[in-house]
Order: structure tokens, then sequence, then C-alpha cells
């Protein structure tokens, strides 16, 4: 008996030494000196690198091309995060199905929620479709604070970069001159190209469309489209075939031909109802790395742009 | 309405500035003239500003009023997600032109969002029911023929800077039970990871997952038969867990825990000091941006349960050891549409026992399961099982067990699910009973749930 009591010990104390010498491991040391950005989506790690330049490193957890609804926790994002000095969040729960386990597991201090490091940029966007009054999931899935793809208007895209800039300049002062010349440089940029933007977008001003998901309304509300049906009958519900009837009965009244989806939904029901009403469906990209080519926040609006007034022209 | 804000703060301040201004004591019995005059002016000005606030209400009422009147077919799109009726879109005017980008952009501009006061300080509460129902034949471990099995509350918070803490209150048909109830500490030095509370074991895959989170309705045999029953290895104590160095694109967690020493039938704690000890090891590794795998290594210790009889029950242990093994592939452009997922645990346990003649002996039982699980589309799930276990307590009884299982998910937050059960159950050594069973289960959530770990 004795015996196995020293056993039980052993064990106790060995388990206990093991993670002892764990310890003794230094965390990863660092090779340069570069703010280490984490972003949930690839649009704010787009912003990010904008304003931080070469003194920052920013990567997102979420692939341009990938629902940022239903993304995996997986436990290599947190070796990432372990390391991050700054963490940018979409919030308005468009995360919530995956991020808080991943920021209280990442074990870093600086990116717990309500840390110096840990940033939500939906507080400085304009932000749409706030319900008011009674929020039920007989809606679907509904975000009780408000739509989160609001990066979707070039002016939220500003106010934003200009927040992280001010964010930078607090956790690097000595480089806050640095961040400030490259959101002025910015900011003319993203100015000069949005009136390109929206020149292009004018002559289809006030056209109907149809979207899959409800992720376009800053998008819309900017570029003056008009959203007037969904393919999904509630946010992340799927289609259903009695509101697939009703949409193509109401696209074919209304004339509406172009049927907007997200790269990540399937192109079953919105090929038909396309083939129904004449239309045409167009996959436009969300996000930043939607496609190979959309590596900035610039090319996301010249891409998407370019692909509506392909489909508005050949829809006429 | 910010011109209305200011007026008002003007109007309050001016009036305090007048309270704090006026002659604190009657004794007081002079008042000079010039004061007087003062006084009077202000009171001049407050009445004009009183004037200019009710001006500016009315129009702003005006304005609202008109704005309600021209948005109320806009506000019905923004906000509902309602079914497309004939007739409603048609007259649904085009968006408004956007205003301009302003031109210059404080930080402190915040447009309501994130910081909304909606949630409060109130903790996520979610509820969770789990209703399921039997049919079929099963003389070993009969189930009821319809049961409400668990309604799990959930609440969830942020403690402070510092913590975090999660707890999981399970009403069954026969009592409550705090499942887990535990808080972290997310903010410690050297990477250290922090639970302290009542939680489910870090002990293989199976053991931490809730019941509602299986991908079966039941749990596999080998977690009646070696590792406790439905709440496995769950008790209260500590857990420090922290990521370990690792080659190049592997990550790899340590997690020690120590608990009180009760769990179910597997540890008893006949004394304070009959503590029970886990230990786990988790190597992770993305195969590709779509396929990963995930590798454990799991150990228990503890008094054996049961054994209140014996002379010195604290001399006699049980050591469970477990690996797993679990294969995912999920296309990142299609991940609510398809995934699968392959997953075999193994477990050994050596249990000291005393012997039907009161002889101590130690029992060496082993026991395995393999499930695969497919999304077929976004409502469908197809799954398979397999089992094979010994008894902890008797290990020439061995159960052997197949269920497939059809889950649909009206919703993120419902399922619907068909398992048929067969088993090939041990009573006595060399004598089986067949079970042949069709479960069914009903899962809803309310409130928000937060995310289990991956």
């Amino acid at each position: 008996m004795r015996h196995t009591n020293t056993h039980s010990r052993f064990s106790a104390v060995a388990v206990a030494l093991a993670l002892s010498c764990a310890l003794l491991f230094p965390a990863s040391g660092r090779a340069d000196d570069k703010l280490r950005i984490m972003t949930a989506t690839t649009d704010l790690a787009a912003l990010a690198q904008e304003i931080g330049g070469d003194k920052v490193e920013a990567e997102s957890i979420a692939r341009g091309y990938q629902d940022p609804h239903f993304v995996e926790a997986k436990p290599s994002f947190l070796l990432k995060l372990r390391r991050a000095d700054l963490l940018i969040v979409v919030g308005l729960e468009l995360e919530i199905g995956w991020l808080p386990p991943l920021i209280t597991q990442s074990t870093n201090p600086k990116i717990q929620v309500g840390a110096p490091g840990y940033f939500d940029a939906s507080r400085y966007a304009k932000i749409l479709e706030i319900p008011t009054g009674q929020v039920t999931r007989a809606e679907g899935d509904v975000h009780p604070l408000g739509n989160p793809h609001y990066w979707l208007d070039p002016e939220n895209g500003l106010r934003i970069a200009r927040a992280i800039q001010d964010k930078l300049s607090e956790m690097r002062p000595n480089d806050s001159a640095y961040f400030a010349q490259r959101y002025a440089s910015f900011e003319q940029r993203l100015k000069q190209a949005d009136q390109q933007w929206l020149a292009e977008m004018k002559p289809y001003a006030g056209r109907k469309i149809v979207t899959y998901h409800r992720s376009w309304p800053n998008f819309a509300e900017h570029f003056g489209l008009n959203v007037v049906g969904y393919v999904e009958p509630r946010p992340g519900i799927p289609p259903s075939p009695q509101h697939t009837v009703e949409l193509i009965g109401m696209m074919k009244r209304d004339g509406v031909k172009v049927i907007v989806v997200e790269p990540y939904f399937d192109l079953k029901t919105p090929n038909s109802v396309a083939r129904e009403t004449g239309g045409q469906v167009l996959v436009l990209t969300p996000s930043v790395g939607g496609e190979k080519e959309i590596t900035d926040y610039f090319k996301l609006f010249d891409y998407d742009i370019a692909k509506l007034k392909q489909a508005f022209d050949a829809t006429h | 309405m910010r011109k209305t804000a200011v007026l008002s703060t003007l109007i309050l301040f001016s009036t305090l500035a007048s309270a704090q201004q006026s002659p604190p004591a009657p004794q007081q019995t002079y008042v000079s003239n010039a004061e007087d005059a003062r006084m009077k002016t202000l009171e001049d000005q407050v009445r004009t500003l009183a004037g200019e606030v009710a001006l500016l209400r009315n129009e702003l009422k005006d304005l609202r009023e008109t704005k309600s009147f021209q948005s109320q077919p806009e506000g019905h799109i923004l906000l509902a997600s309602t079914r497309v009726e004939s007739g409603m879109l048609a007259s649904i005017p085009a968006a408004p032109a956007p205003e301009p980008v302003p031109a210059q952009l404080v930080q402190t501009q915040t447009y309501g969002g994130a910081s909304s006061n909606a949630k409060l300080l109130n903790p996520d509460i979610s509820l969770i029911g789990d209703f399921i129902g039997t049919a079929g034949h099963n003389n070993v471990s009969p189930s009821p023929s319809l049961q409400m099995h668990e309604t799990e509350v959930g609440m969830q918070a942020i403690i402070d800077p510092y913590a975090r803490a999660d707890a999981f209150l399970s009403f069954g048909e026969t009592g409550v039970n705090v499942e887990e109830a535990y808080v972290t500490f997310t903010s410690l030095p050297a990477g250290l990871l922090l639970k302290v509370g009542k939680m489910r074991a870090d002990f293989g895959k199976v053991n931490t997952i809730h019941n509602h989170a299986l991908p079966f309705i039941d749990r596999p045999l080998v977690t009646n038969n070696l590792i406790g029953g439905e709440d496995g290895i769950d008790d209260a104590g500590f857990s420090l867990s922290r990521f370990l160095p690792a080659p190049k694109d592997w990550f790899l967690e340590g997690t020690a825990q120590v608990f009180r020493g009760d769990s179910d039938s597997v540890f008893t704690a006949y004394r304070r000091q009959d503590l029970s000890v886990v230990g786990h090891l988790r190597a992770y590794r993305d195969l590709t941006e779509s396929t990963n795998l995930d590798l454990g290594l799991s150990y228990a210790r503890g008094n054996s349960a049961g054994l209140f009889t014996a002379s010195n029950p604290s001399a006699f242990f049980t050591n469970i050891y477990a690996a797993d093994a679990t294969l995912r592939w999920k296309p990142l452009r299609r991940a609510i549409y398809h995934s699968f997922l392959f997953r075999n645990e193994l477990f050994w346990s050596a249990r000291d026992q005393l012997s039907p003649v009161n002889v101590f002996q130690t029992q060496h039982a082993f026991g395995f399961y393999s499930d695969a699980e497919y999304r077929v589309n976004r409502r469908w799930t197809l799954g398979g099982r397999f089992d094979r276990s010994g008894h902890a307590a008797a290990a020439n009884l061995t159960d052997t067990g197949f269920s497939a299982i059809l889950t649909y998910w009206p919703s993120e937050f419902s399922q619907i699910r068909g398992q048929y059960r067969f088993g090939h159950l041990a009573v006595a050594p060399n004598d089986f009973s067949n079970a042949n069973e069709l479960l069914f289960q009903f899962l809803f959530v309310m409130g928000a749930h937060g995310a289990h770990p991956f």
C-alpha cells in the first residue's frame, strides 16, 4: 500500500514538474520591433496595414473568402494571438461564435476585452440596421447591435483608419508622425478613389438588387443601390421553396435582374432564381482577399464596382 | 440635437451658477445693487435661452415627424428580414443619397454599435433544452420512453480586467446539478491559464463536451463503463495550462488539474487528502487550411469509488490513461455546407478494488470508440460510431455497440436528431444481451450561448 501511495505522489509531482519545466522555456522571442496586429477579418488587417506601414505586421484570422460568422476557433490561431500586441475586431457580435474562446485561451493579457490592445472597430463606424423594439430569433440570426458588415462603406473605412491611427500613435508615440502621415495619404487616396467609384456608380443610382445575405446595407447606401430582397428568408436561415417563389415573383414584377451572392454561399438557389427571372447571379466579395487580385481595401471596391457595372450593363 | 443639448447644459449651468451665487444665509441683510442687476441679467438670459430651446424642440419634432413618415417603408426593409410579400417591396423607395465624408473625424465619434447599453452588466444568459425519446429494446440499461433529459442554463461574463467566469447549471429529471462553474484568470504571467471551480476535466475529448454539443444523442459506452457515466470526470478543483514549445507549425499545450477527488463512479475522496489529478497533453496541426489533426494524451488518478466497505479505501486507486486523435476537414469557402470529422479515443483503466472474497485486486479494462460525422449540406448531418468497452470493475465483461445518426438543423439554434443504436451488452462472462433502440432528440437554444472551445 505504501508503494501505491508513493506512486500517487510521484505522479502528481511528475505532472507538476512537467508544467514547471515548461515555464522555464521563454515565450517566443521577437525578431523585430514591429507591432503585431491580429484582426478578425482581412478588411481590418488591410486598413491596419495601410496606417501602420512597415511599423506593423497585420494578419487576419478569417480569410477573405470565408463566412466571418462561422470561423473555427483553431488552436493554431492561439499561437498568433498569444504574440499579438493589438487585436482588432469587427464587433457587433459578428465573431461571437468563435472569437471569445480564442481570446480567453490566448493567455495574452494585452488583448483581453477591455485591455488597451483590444480594439472594437464598430465603435468608430456608422452602423445601420440597429433593431429597435423587441428583437427575437423569429427574425433569424439577427444582430441586436446592428449590421456588422459596415466596412463596405469607404466612409466607414476612413473612420476606422482614423481610429487605428490614434490607437497606433497611443501604442507607439514615437511613430505618431509616421502614422499621421500614412493616414493623411490614405485619406487622400481613398477620397479620390471614392469620388471615382461614386462617379462610376452614378448612372446606376437607385438600381434594385437582391442579395443572398444582409451583407451589403452600407455598400448599398453609399453607392445608391436599392436592396429589395434576400435569397435567405431570414438572416442565417437557408432558402426555402416558398420564399424563393415569392422572391421570383417580386423580381419579375419589379424587373430586378441582379442577384448578389457572397463567395461562401451555395449558388444553386440563386442560379435557379436567375434562370426564372432572366437575371444574373453576381458573386461579389465582401472582403479583401475574397479573390486573389483583391489585395487591399481599394481593390475590394474596384473589383466589386467593376463587377456590378458589368452586371447592370448586361441585364439592362 | 447637439444644439439642444448644448443649450440645456448652458441653462443648467446658469441655474446652478445663480443658485450658488444667491445669498446663502438670511442674516445677510444687504445685497448690492450690482448683484441685483447681475441676477436680473442672468434671469433674462435664462428666459431667452428657454424660449430658444422650446423653438428648437418644436423644429426638431417637426423634422422627426416628417422623416419618420418618409422613411417608414425603409425602416421595414432595414430592420426586419421579413418574407417578401407581394406589393410590399415595390413601394420601397431608393436608398437616400449618402452624406459626404466629414472633413474631420475624431476618435471619440461613436455611432452606437458596440457601445450599446443593451446588455448592461448582465452576463450572457442561455438555456439549452435537451429532449430525448427512446423506443425499442434494452434490458441492461433501459432509459425512459420520453424525458426532458436536461435543461442547461449557462451564464457567462467577464468578471474584471483579469478574469472571466462561466457557469452551467443542469436541471435534470431528478434534480439540479452544477455541471460547471469556474473562473478563468486570463492575465497571468508566463502564459499560464488558471481555472478555479467545478469543471469537466480536460481528460480526452468526449469528457470535455457538454451533452448538447455531443455529435450523438448519447455518450459512447466507454464513458459509462470506464469514466463514470454521463458527467464523467467533473469535479471541483484547479486547472493550470500553458502552451509548450513545439516544432514549427505544431501547437502543443499542457494541462495539469487537481480535484477534490469525487467524480461519479470513478473517484471518491474518503479523506480530505484523497485528491485526484488529471494531466493532458494536446498537439494540434493544420495540415491544410481546411484539414487539421488534433492529438491528445491524458492521464487521471484518484481513489477508486465505491469502496466504503474496505478497511483502508484511501489505498485503492484508479489510474486511467487515454489517447485521442481527431481529423477534421472543413472547406473554408463552403464551411456551412460541408465538413467531415473522424475521431478515435482509447481508454485504459487500472482500478484497485476488493475481489468478491475481499482480496486486493487490480482490474485492467480497455475501451474505445470511433466516430465519423459528415455534414451533407447546410441542414443535414450524418454520423456513425463504433463502440467497445470493458467494465472498469469487471474487466471480463465487454460491451460492444454501433450507432448511426441523422441530424436536421432547422437553424443554428435548434436540432432534430434520430439515432439507431445497437448494443451487444455483457451481463455476465459469456452472457450477452442485445439491445436495439431508436432514439430521437430535440435540442433548442435560447439566448446567447458562448462558443465552446475547439
